[in-house]
């Protein structure tokens, strides 16, 4: 029955060999090499969070040109409009200007002509008067050469000059 | 844990009835040789014994036999050490260190030592009277065939070990290369599925270096004995003294570890009082007996599987010389490549088997540690 049964001196052997294989095993090649795993692994973790990290942070920047971008547009919007409305503004005040300028031009035109056309008035009235009274003169010079004649005449005059 | 079970149970049926089978042939040819004493010496070399050959192959010797060549016998002796109780049997000395071809591979005494060929201590040393007689083993802390092989293993496993924990140092915070790429992944299914799992994320570390030692060891050991070439293909995880050892610091490393916890389990466990008291002392006794039977079986799983392939692989290859025997030369010769193809397939088959008990045996350990420190259910 050598094979199921102990035997003592392999036994003790054994033991010193295992307890020597256990010792050394652990502090020279277990120690380091568990260490060197575990840090690999924190290491790698760690380089996983600082990606996502970074990635994260990218998508901010992203979002940030995203809204700057969206910003410098509605800026551009808003001057392009305020352009707009300047041009439009100018334009407008220049044609009421020049709508005005035209309109001053036209009234001081027509009071030129008003003026122009009272004085013409007048001095056609005036020369109207002046051939009234030659043609007066002459008429009355001839007429009256009677008395009666003379009053019946400046009485008809008087009546007439009602005119006007 | 069934399908293994089943395996186990499937082994060890194949053990015992291969073992009790050998054993059968083993007698009877010892019992003829007794019969006929004249003619045992011719017959011993003329008749193949089956049971001799594997059985010779697979137990542990105190020299290591390479080959025969007829009657010249090519084998490394090892150091035999020994302590007798018998000072005045052997020159007045106590304590004897020689080498094992002192025996001239067992034929010759030496000092009043012999290799008995007793039914009692076969293959053993013991010690002779002065009439020639064996008397008693001594004290026997021979370096044999399976110690050589341990310090084989031992050899390789710290090479192996210590060129990997360097590569670790050197490869800091870097990707690892060389061997280091080999063991990683081991070292990392160890500590992510056996020593985590069964142990517990807190307290596994403790553990750690034992467990991959166990690993490691197990495993350098059973593919060592697989190789069939010297200095390896000595039959180490299949002598029961080598699992017994491993075994044994498996318990005391769960007895040392255990917590109360632990130790109520199997004094005093929680089960109502009403209960306890009719069954009380039988269940102790149960539970002691869990105890010291988790470490048996470890021990009997790993020796009996490795002894099973060792003895499967040479029951095959002694069928050609069976054959031989029993048909002629010819005969023999063309049972071989069936013989060969069965034994490379046992031979392939041995190498899982390695693995899975390593595993096993590594698993085991680490669950019985997690038990023992185990806070809850």
């Amino acid at each position: 029955m050598g094979l199921v049964m102990p035997n003592p001196g392999t036994i003790i052997w054994m033991i010193i060999i295992f307890a020597i294989v256990l010792f050394i095993l652990k502090k020279f090649a277990w120690k380091p090499i568990l260490n060197a795993l575990k840090d690999r692994e924190e290491s790698i973790a760690n380089a996983l969070n600082s990606a996502e990290e970074a990635k994260k942070e990218v998508a901010g920047l992203k979002a940030d040109n995203e809204k700057i971008i969206a910003e410098a547009r509605r800026e551009k919007d808003a001057i392009l409009k305020e352009a707009k409305e300047l041009k439009d503004r100018i334009v407008a005040e220049a044609k009421e200007k020049a709508a005005q300028e035209a309109q001053k031009t036209i009234d001081e035109a027509r009071q030129q002509i008003d003026a122009e056309k009272t004085a013409a008035i007048n001095t056609i009235k005036k020369q109207v008067a002046e051939l009234s009274v030659m043609i007066a003169e002459k008429v009355i010079k001839k007429e009256l050469a009677g008395k009666g004649e003379q009053e019946k005449m400046v009485d008809g005059l008087i009546d007439d000059i009602k005119l006007n | 844990m069934l399908k293994l079970s089943k395996s186990y149970v499937i082994t060890v049926a194949f053990l015992f009835f291969s073992i009790g089978t050998l054993f059968a042939q083993h007698t009877n040819e010892e019992n003829h040789a007794g019969a006929s004493e004249s003619h045992a010496a011719e017959s011993h070399q003329e008749e193949f014994s089956a049971g001799d050959f594997v059985i010779d192959h697979v137990s542990d010797s105190y020299d290591w036999h390479i080959t025969s060549w007829g009657e010249t016998h090519i084998s490394i002796p090892l150091p035999v050490i020994l302590y007798s109780k018998h000072p005045e049997l052997h020159d007045g000395k106590a304590f004897h260190v020689f080498m094992s071809s002192k025996f001239h591979h067992g034929h010759d005494a030496y000092n009043g030592f012999k290799i008995s060929t007793s039914e009692e201590f076969k293959g053993k040393i013991v010690e002779l009277d002065a009439h020639g007689h064996e008397l008693e083993k001594p004290i026997d802390l021979s370096i044999t065939k399976a110690v050589a092989g341990v310090f084989v293993s031992v050899i390789l496993l710290f090479w192996l070990l210590l060129a990997t924990a360097r590569s670790a140092k050197r490869n800091k915070g870097k990707a690892p290369s060389g061997v280091q790429n080999l063991l990683e992944p081991i070292i990392l299914f160890i500590r992510d599925e056996v020593a985590k799992p069964a142990i517990g994320e807190h307290k596994y570390e403790k553990f750690m270096p034992f467990l991959l030692s166990l690993f490691f060891f197990i495993l350098i050991n059973n593919f060592m004995g697989l190789i069939p070439i010297i200095p390896f293909g000595a039959n180490v995880t299949g002598n029961i003294s080598v699992t017994m050892v491993l075994a044994l610091f498996t318990f005391a490393i769960t007895t040392i570890n255990g917590n109360k916890h632990y130790w109520k389990e199997i004094y005093w466990p929680d089960v109502p009082v009403w209960l306890k008291f009719p069954l009380f002392p039988l269940m102790q006794v149960v539970e002691f007996s869990g105890m010291l039977t988790k470490p048996f079986v470890l021990m009997v799983r790993l020796f009996a599987n490795m002894l099973a392939g060792h003895l499967i692989v040479m029951v095959f290859v002694s069928l050609i010389f069976v054959f031989g025997g029993l048909f002629g030369p010819a005969v023999g010769l063309g049972a071989s490549p069936v013989s060969i193809a069965f034994s490379v397939f046992i031979l392939l088959l041995d190498v899982l088997v390695s693995f899975i008990q390593a595993y096993v045996f590594t698993l085991l350990s680490a669950l019985y540690f997690g038990m023992a420190t185990s806070d809850h259910h």
